[in-house]
């Protein structure tokens, strides 16, 4: 992996707040859709798409990708923006989400958007598939050409399906699998710990047999040799607990869990878009 | 008579004909399927000897994946290893697969348009003594609702091996539903098998039928011993019938089925499944758009199963060959 420079960190900071303003003007033009994930896992989406993914967005379907599975498919305005920003296709059709004949669904679907690995939405199902995408590199001796990822949310730990997965990996001792788990405490109805308590969140991971690395989700250094540790873990599956705000960069969104399922008004949006830009002008 | 242009089994009526479950055959199919794809995998839910994977999983173990009693990670981790080129059969309970994890399959295999195979053992009230929670009665109506996937049914373990060999390169997901207990082989070798194809296993000796049977699965060796009786006996009349087995259920046959509709203007189905949303059904819904005809359902109506042997099972539920009689009696009354 390449070396992550103070330099580096700067233009990914600068990507992070366009893709952050993307997400706040499709959310507004669709009059839908979740604010806080979105904005939450924008620095991880970044730093993925920008540093850590072997892809090409000119040729999507490259055989050698590394693959990166989305299993909360309600936070894909940041996927679609990361994806836009970073060359998969025009900016400008971001403001096409969730409306009629769109590529870009309410949750991702590959018949829309071929280049996307996974359809998602339902919770608990993405980490089993990207399970299933590394056991195929292991049985066709691949796992050491590329890693599999999975972003995944805290909330969708509440789904016996994720348990069947952690228990699955750990068994199998899958080393390419890399999961990263959206540690933003909210979920729709509350609070994660007042709806379903998942803490000891890292001992339960361990007990899985995961190696586990608990990381700030917008610490793009942190981040960086989160991953990079990950990546040289041998013997078993990593999971990075990524705790992040929900609704990072806004501060009338952040940390409040009623942004979880909502879009904001053209006001909502504007003032949102005012402190973006600020804080861009400060990044340069 | 049994076609002879189908080259079915000849000693179908003899009293030791051959019986084999359903389900070996797809074993044996599986392990054929090996051989000729690498790509095929099988993944199994602690279930790998009742489903008949074990034959794959001794010469290809690297293969296969067992998963634990996992039937939701089952179907979910078998799409992510479609996705990187494999052709997996995932197999368990039909109860449990496609019975637990309906959703799953919808989401990460059908609308996310993954090549896999989910095989549901154990399908109807022939299981037996198990009771009901292990008969699954409703599995074809979940899995035929659902959009982009194939549902096959098969008469015997020969069809079920001809089957699970054609699954391996339709490049789309389908659904196989096998049934447990031994069956009498109706079918050979030589029997063309092909998805989306209905055949007509049953012709009269002369001249054009009556009524016609359409049956998919286990009963279709019921169903022919129904026609073969309706034929010869004197107190039916002699009623002439020919007996369609629909195994391919999606594709399904349009123009065999309404070619047998016209020929007789009558139709009695015949499967273990709930007659709601089943083979039944989806033959219901071809007519009325097509060809309307009276249709006798015989299958189990709006009940659970329970205990019992299959035979036990079979004649409570109205079954068996003399039920079949009765309907083909029925129905052909029912004929304007």
């Amino acid at each position: 992996m390449a070396f992550l420079s103070n330099e580096k960190i700067r233009g990914l900071q600068k990507t992070a707040n366009l893709i952050r303003q993307s997400i706040i003007e499709m959310l507004v033009e669709a009059k839908s859709g979740h604010t806080a994930g979105p904005l939450g896992m924008t620095d991880v989406f970044t730093l993925f798409y920008f540093h850590i993914l072997k892809h090409d967005p000119k040729n999507p379907f490259w055989e050698g990708r590394d693959r990166l599975v989305l299993s909360n498919g309600h936070i894909c305005p940041v996927l679609y923006a990361t994806m836009a920003h970073s060359g998969y296709f025009p900016v400008e059709e971001l403001k096409t989400l969730r409306k009629f004949g769109t590529r870009l669904q309410g949750h991702p679907h590959r018949e829309y958007l071929p280049f996307i690995e996974n359809s998602s939405g339902p919770l608990g199902e993405g980490l089993s598939q990207a399970i299933g995408m590394a056991l195929a590199d292991k049985i066709d001796k691949k796992d050491k050409d590329r890693f599999i990822y999975c972003f995944m949310s805290d909330g969708e730990l509440d789904e016996g399906n994720s348990w069947e997965a952690i228990m699955l990996a750990g068994k199998n001792k899958l080393r390419n699998l890399i999961a990263v788990v959206d540690r933003n405490n909210i979920q729709i109805d509350g609070y994660t710990e007042h709806i379903m308590p998942l803490e000891p969140l890292a001992d339960k991971w361990q007990a899985f047999n995961w190696h586990v690395i608990e990381v700030g989700g917008h610490d793009f250094k942190a981040l960086n040799e989160a991953v990079e540790e990950a990546q040289e873990i041998f013997e078993k599956p990593t999971v990075i607990i990524a705790h992040t705000i929900p609704g990072k960069g806004v501060k009338e969104f952040e940390r409040d869990y009623k942004w979880h399922g909502i879009s904001p008004n053209k006001e909502q949006g504007e003032m949102a878009l005012k402190e973006l830009r600020n804080k861009l002008r400060q990044v340069s | 008579m049994l076609n002879p242009k189908l080259k079915l089994n000849p000693k179908l009526f003899n009293q030791d004909v051959e019986q084999i479950p359903i389900r070996k055959g797809f074993g044996q199919g599986l392990l054929l399927a090996g051989e000729m794809d690498k790509n095929v995998v099988a993944l199994c839910a602690d279930l790998t000897e009742s489903t008949q994977m074990h034959f794959f999983r001794e010469k290809f173990s690297e293969r296969f994946i067992e998963v634990g009693v996992a039937e939701q990670n089952l179907v979910t981790v078998a799409s992510g290893m479609a996705a990187m080129g494999k052709i997996p059969f995932c197999s368990s309970y039909a109860m449990f697969s496609p019975g637990r994890n309906w959703e799953q399959i919808r989401t990460t295999i059908a609308y996310n348009d993954r090549p896999v195979k989910i095989v549901g053992s154990h399908a109807g009230i022939s299981v037996g003594a198990d009771g009901g929670t292990h008969q699954a009665l409703e599995d074809i109506a979940l899995m035929r609702v659902i959009p982009n996937m194939d549902v096959i049914s098969p008469c015997d373990a020969i069809e079920a091996k001809k089957a699970t060999v054609a699954l391996v390169k339709t490049g789309k997901p389908a659904y196989l539903r096998l049934a447990r207990e031994k069956t009498p082989t109706i079918t050979t070798e030589e029997t063309p098998f092909e998805i989306g194809k209905a055949e007509i296993y049953w012709i009269p000796d002369v001249g054009l039928a009556q009524v016609g049977i359409i049956v998919t699965g286990s009963l279709t060796y019921r169903a022919i011993l129904a026609a073969k009786e309706l034929e010869a006996s004197e107190r039916t009349q002699k009623i002439k019938t020919k007996v369609m087995n629909l195994s391919s259920i999606i594709p399904i046959d349009v123009e065999a089925i309404i070619a047998l509709a016209k020929e007789c203007k009558a139709i009695v189905t015949i499967e273990e499944h709930q007659v709601k949303g089943g083979m039944g059904s989806a033959v219901a819904e071809v007519l009325a758009q097509n060809y309307p005809v009276p249709i006798e359902f015989i299958g189990v109506h709006n009940s659970f199963g329970q205990s019992g042997t299959p035979d036990e099972l079979i004649k409570h539920y109205k079954m068996e060959v003399s039920d079949i009689i009765l309907a083909v009696e029925k129905v052909l009354k029912r004929k304007i």
